[in-house]
């Protein structure tokens, strides 16, 4: 097996028998990272140097015999979202094209302190705005299965690079879905953690009551690793929480597997369907129970969603204004034209698009008729979604409703592209937890399916997840 | 279908120039992803509370202390600032004369 190819769990079994060293690890995925990047543009920046340097540490670690922490010499990446210190961090936008950031993300701090050797940056669609990472600034991502079609988005170019080999892992964030679809359009594992188990302190804010980071990775044993290293109560994000691990022994046998019949509806990809259905069947020979279950409200979650997101992303969006960082128009004008010339250059077409769709729905005369109605249906949602796990132990749905489309496919119709998100959205809303992983092929081209759990409830997902998994090695 | 004056109020409220062409597209796309949106008139909501959170914590509170940073830290933010003069981040003039 090729340095490039292995997995968290199995790399730093190497590195403790010294079978290679972290350098070594390192310069593996940095070399391919130069073959493959100009095809599949993964990465917006690659950070040889330091990372050379974070391996080398590693390495001069275990000579001394020093206990290496379980992430210790593991390279990664970090979706364009996330702030390294000393590193670009463009959130996929003009606006940000040259910024440096000062500080690291939490998240970042974490790893770090872990021993992970940060390879680079990777692509996004503009401030996580997309489902394709066709509207990044720098140029779309490739999907490493087929080139001519799209990653997903707007982790794009992380999943791409977790698919493609081109990282041992890496990080992505998730508003409605946009670590879960990248995953499932790539063939790779990708986790959404419940809202608040992640620090989203030095993640560039879209949405923030639904943004949170998570991993996307080659294996789930592999998502656990990551997880449990980046997860935790943060003081500099005050949503953050803590809450206890609890591993729990699964028995597959009698588990009580919600099936949402709402999921199950038009418009989803026969192939997907079929290949959906096969999954559940695989459960029920496992041994668990296989329950319908009803969440009325699931054809709303969509216009909720479209409704809340940009409003958030208006506010979050509004510090933009060439004044402090980023940025800035060049022109002599007063202040407003300023502000104008600025932003309407710094932005792309969807971003605009969705700042506009926030302000008017946060408007004098509209708040209620849009931003409080989505919140209330919102409630409903989640309320709706916390009864069903009253008698379930987890629900399985689709995640995407059809195979990675082409690119150019659905740029021209912003709601045709919104409809992809159409199964992870609810998850963002109600802040549960949720994971894809690969159910199967159409045509070589990856399908995913969704896990979603009760709050906190990451650790038993991804173990209903490995059963899955080890019926398919 | 929302009209042209409110896309360029809209605009002016979020400070996004937006050039004619754009304000016609705009003008269509937000027109269709807001009839999209008239679905959720179909839910009786009249007796729902809106969450803003899907956390139910209450305000997480600290002391209002100052934590001290060093002025190295305070240098390179006011660096990365595209227009300064000595310490301070430039902006265009607020207050005019009248």
């Amino acid at each position: 097996m090729k340095l490039y190819e292995l997995t968290i769990t199995k790399a730093r079994e190497g590195l403790r028998k010294k079978e290679f060293s972290a350098v070594e690890l390192c310069r593996a995925f940095l070399e391919r990272i130069k073959a493959l990047n100009p095809k599949i543009f993964a990465f917006l920046t690659v950070s040889e140097d330091s990372a050379l340097a974070q391996a080398k540490a590693i390495d001069d670690a275990i000579l001394l015999k020093r206990d290496i922490p379980v992430l210790a010499g593991i390279p990664f990446a970090v979706k364009d979202n996330i702030l390294v210190e000393g590193v670009k961090c463009t959130a996929g936008s003009r606006i940000l094209e040259n910024y440096i950031a000062l500080y690291d993300a939490t998240v970042i701090r974490k790893l770090k302190e872990g021993g992970g050797v940060i390879l680079g940056k990777t692509n996004l669609d503009e401030f996580a705005m997309g489902s394709s990472t066709e509207n990044s600034f720098f140029g779309p991502t490739r999907n490493p299965r087929d080139l001519k079609r799209v990653p997903g988005g707007s982790s794009g170019g992380s999943a791409a690079a977790v698919a493609g080999d081109l990282c041992c892992f890496a990080l992505g964030s998730d508003t409605g879905g946009s670590i879960r679809q990248p995953a499932a359009f790539c063939g790779v594992v990708g986790l959404k953690t419940t809202y608040g188990a992640v620090s989203r302190y030095g993640l560039i804010a879209f949405a923030s009551s639904l943004d949170q980071i998570g991993p996307l990775t080659k294996t789930v044993e592999d998502a656990k690793i990551v997880f449990r290293a980046i997860k935790g109560k943060d003081p500099l994000d005050s949503t953050s929480l803590n809450f206890k691990i609890e591993i729990p022994e699964l028995k597959i046998r009698g588990l009580k597997i919600g099936i949402p019949k709402e999921y199950f509806i038009e418009g989803i990809d026969r192939e997907v369907e079929r290949i959906i259905n096969k999954t559940i069947n695989t459960y029920k020979k496992l041994g668990a129970e296989i329950i319908e279950v009803s969440l009325p409200h699931t054809e709303y979650a969509l216009a909720a969603y479209y409704i809340i997101n940009p409003s958030e992303a208006s506010t979050n969006l509004a510090r933009y204004d060439g004044i402090k960082y980023g940025f800035s128009d060049k022109e002599k004008v007063d202040l407003m034209r300023f502000y104008l010339g600025t932003r309407q250059q710094g932005f792309g077409s969807e971003v605009k698009r969705r700042i506009m769709l926030g302000t008017y729905a946060l408007s004098a005369g509209y708040y209620d008729a849009y931003y409080l109605r989505a919140q209330k249906v919102r409630a409903l949602i989640k309320q709706e979604l916390d009864k069903v796990f009253q008698k379930i132990d987890v629900l399985l749905t689709p995640t995407t409703p059809t195979l990675p489309f082409k690119l150019g496919e659905k740029v021209t119709d912003p709601l045709s592209m919104y409809l992809s998100d159409i199964f992870t959205i609810a998850v963002n809303l109600a802040g549960l937890p949720a994971v894809s992983l690969p159910a199967g092929e159409v045509k070589k081209l990856p399908v995913g399916f969704q896990l979603i759990g009760k709050p906190f409830e990451e650790e038993k997902i991804l173990q209903i997840a490995q059963f899955f998994e080890q019926t398919q090695q | 279908m929302i009209l042209e004056k409110e896309v360029k109020h809209i605009a002016e409220l979020a400070r996004l120039g937006l050039t004619d062409k754009e304000v016609g597209k705009m003008q269509k796309e937000l027109s269709s992803i807001l009839d999209y949106m008239d679905k959720l008139k179909e839910v009786d909501t009249s007796e729902v509370k809106p969450i803003f959170y899907s956390l139910l914590i209450e305000n997480v509170m600290r002391e209002d202390q100052p934590q001290k940073q060093s002025l190295e830290k305070l240098n390179r933010l006011v660096k990365v600032a595209p227009e300064t003069e000595k310490r301070f981040v430039k902006v265009k003039t607020i207050l005019h004369k009248t």
